[in-house]
């Protein structure tokens, strides 16, 4: 009986002890491999360049590339993980900032800047708006600008109905937000406080989609997958669409999406490919994601850049609006 | 005489009836309010059945052998949930191995060891208050702590730890009440045979109590496999299409912890990803997976409530 009880007491005793070692085991080895990935490509940053590298690093792999991985901390986020020597490539859906160039200098980390696609901010209303076929950007900045109080359509513009005007635009966390506000406000993040916003861009076309006195815009994807519920209005009569986005009319509310290429991952050949593989392969890719390519000509240009080891980047940090793609790629890169 | 008899009665009888006539309404009322409970609950109820019944019914066409076993794609079609099923496993059970064992421990020596003293009150309403704060501050806690200053990276190890912190107030909380629950009967009876009191512990409290302590570590796990938030903080990935290395390996020494230090995903992150697409489609597969995360949720707490059910089937006092 005593037995018993002691030999019970042992095997419990063993069992903890056991599970202590195991954990202990488990921290302890895997501090030491922590780093000792292999062949692995890190991509990390905004969202919206998300579905284009997500694609192409899917059929890069089919085609017998390394693995890679893609995160969506944001543009910001990306940036930051980037600066930092953890990822080997940034998404972003804008250009490198004065804040995170010094913070990638601190740590000695040099890239490359490869423009990759463009994506169309879509200025949309609900398909029962049958007066606002073209809005001026001068209009959209009488609606949206911070000290705008127009609540109502007819006060847009003379000859449009009384009714209510209710808007729908992205949350400030947002790169689309960002552009939009500089390019139509003429500073970035100034805008009105009363609209509906939503990092989700599926409750904005949600939104547009059931209210008759809507106005919203988002992202040219999000537009393309919904054409039957919204409808895009021109912008100083130029409709968003692959051409005039391509041939540089659609302005400014067209935007470059971009990748930063750390120079040191550059050197390793799984990330050098897999870079290749995606300036080669990136124009058919945005298409099919419901965002616009750079013209055909543009990539073999973007190739040699990168090919060239040239560093940094064409806007010195500044955030910049309705760029063409002949300054995208003819302005020297700058460190 | 008979007239004083008569009004007296009268009277007698019109005080019945005001006792009557209130005890009346005051049963109306409340009745009433049951009537007004029932209606509160039954729209609770109502709204959360529509909200999964209409998940099940958009998700479940979708969920085929085919989608557990493939992984993110951008054609919808083809994407599956392989690595973030596979993620969300490994990182709970980094989770369990490291808050179950420093969960109890401190519920065991809080309650029983722990000399009643302001120390022990201040690190009681500690642990209390950390069961409240959001997830997203355990998220740049474990960003901070984890991934730079111990230099884990974007690890399933990292995220297992960022886990465990989170749910470990509530492991604490809940070992404590579940000792607390036993009879201090018990404890002297224990002492009365000359056991010590690790003896009577081991022997006598943790037994009767496992019930209670395991449901409140189910639950708690139950609490973590569906969030998001510190995870992206930590660098949880979006896109990933290959799995961990595998713990089991064919060498020696047959198991390998390599797996602790993969990049991956997990359930909640690639739902989210899903629901923000453009596509129509890719909601149908944010809702399948949305039933599989429910469907684990629910073996979790089933799983709960039958060990509870067994365990305190043993136990008599």
């Amino acid at each position: 009986m005593v037995f018993d009880k002691v030999k019970l007491v042992s095997n419990r005793f063993t069992a903890i002890v056991s599970a202590a070692a195991v954990t202990a085991a488990v921290v302890g080895l895997s501090v030491n491999a922590v780093n000792s990935q292999g062949a692995v490509v890190k991509v990390d940053g905004s969202s919206t360049v998300f579905p284009i590298t997500e694609k192409i690093a899917e059929s890069s792999k089919k085609a017998g590339g390394a693995n890679v991985t893609v995160g969506i901390s944001g543009t910001g986020g990306g940036f930051k993980k980037f600066c930092a020597g953890d990822t080997d490539i940034s998404n972003a859906s804008r250009p490198i900032l004065k804040k995170e160039m010094t913070a990638c200098q601190a740590k000695g980390i040099k890239y490359v800047e490869l423009p990759v696609a463009f994506d169309a901010l879509t200025v949309v209303v609900n398909p029962g708006n049958t007066w606002a076929k073209n809005l001026t950007t001068a209009e959209l900045k009488k609606i949206w600008e911070p000290t705008s109080t127009i609540k109502n359509w007819k006060d847009v513009r003379a000859g449009f109905p009384n009714v209510p005007l209710k808007l729908y635009g992205p949350g400030a966390d947002s790169g689309t937000f960002d552009y939009f506000t500089e390019a139509i406000n003429g500073k970035s993040k100034a805008i009105r406080k009363d609209f509906t916003a939503s990092e989700d861009d599926n409750v904005l076309v949600q939104g547009v989609s059931k209210d008759k006195g809507a106005l919203g815009y988002f992202g040219y994807a999000y537009y393309k997958a919904n054409k039957n519920r919204v409808r895009a209005v021109t912008v100083n009569g130029v409709a968003p669409s692959e051409q005039t986005v391509e041939n540089g009319t659609y302005t400014p509310l067209s935007r470059p999406l971009f990748i930063y290429v750390s120079t040191n991952s550059a050197k390793k050949p799984e990330v050098r490919k897999f870079v290749e593989y995606y300036i080669k392969n990136a124009g058919k890719t945005a298409d099919s994601v419901g965002y616009v390519g750079l013209p055909a000509k543009a990539y073999p240009v973007i190739g040699k850049r990168f090919s060239a080891g040239k560093t940094g980047t064409i806007f010195g940090g500044d955030e910049a609006v309705g760029l063409k793609i002949d300054e995208l790629l003819s302005r020297e890169l700058k460190e | 005489m008979a007239q004083a008899e008569f009004s007296q009665s009268n009277s007698q009888s019109d005080y019945l009836q005001q006792i009557r006539a209130s005890v009346a309404r005051r049963e109306l009322i409340s009745k009433l309010f049951g009537v007004l409970g029932l209606l509160v609950i039954s729209i609770a109820t109502l709204i959360l059945i529509a909200l999964v019944a209409q998940l099940f019914v958009q998700g479940i066409p979708r969920l085929n052998w085919k989608f557990f076993t493939s992984f993110p794609s951008s054609d919808f079609n083809e994407a599956g949930i392989l690595s973030a099923w596979v993620g969300s496993l490994l990182v709970m059970l980094t989770t369990m191995v490291i808050a179950v064992p420093l969960g109890v421990a401190a519920g065991i020596y809080l309650e029983e060891y722990a000399p009643k003293n302001w120390l022990a009150a201040l690190i009681e309403i500690n642990v209390t208050n950390l069961a409240g704060v959001p997830s997203i501050v355990y998220g740049l806690l474990a960003l901070g702590l984890f991934s730079t200053v111990l230099n884990l990276g974007e690890s399933i190890l990292t995220a297992g730890l960022t886990l465990a912190l989170l749910i470990l107030p509530i492991v604490i909380v809940t070992t404590r009440e579940a000792l607390r629950a036993i009879p201090s009967s018990l404890r002297e009876a224990a002492y009365a045979l000359g056991a010590s009191r690790w003896q009577m512990i081991w022997d006598h409290i943790l037994p009767y109590s496992s019930g209670s302590i395991l449901t409140g570590i189910i639950i708690g796990l139950s609490r973590a496999i569906g969030e998001t938030a510190p995870l992206i903080t930590i660098g949880a990935l979006t896109y990933i299409a290959f799995l961990p290395p595998s713990p089991i390996q064919s060498q020696f020494p047959f198991i390998s912890f390599e797996w602790l230090t993969a990049p991956f995903t997990v359930l909640p992150i690639q739902m989210f990803n899903w629901v923000s697409r453009p596509q129509p489609e890719f909601q149908v597969n944010a809702a399948a997976a949305g039933v599989v995360l429910i469907l684990l949720t629910l073996t979790l707490n089933a799983f709960a409530i039958y060990l509870r059910y067994r365990l305190r089937k043993g136990v008599k006092w």
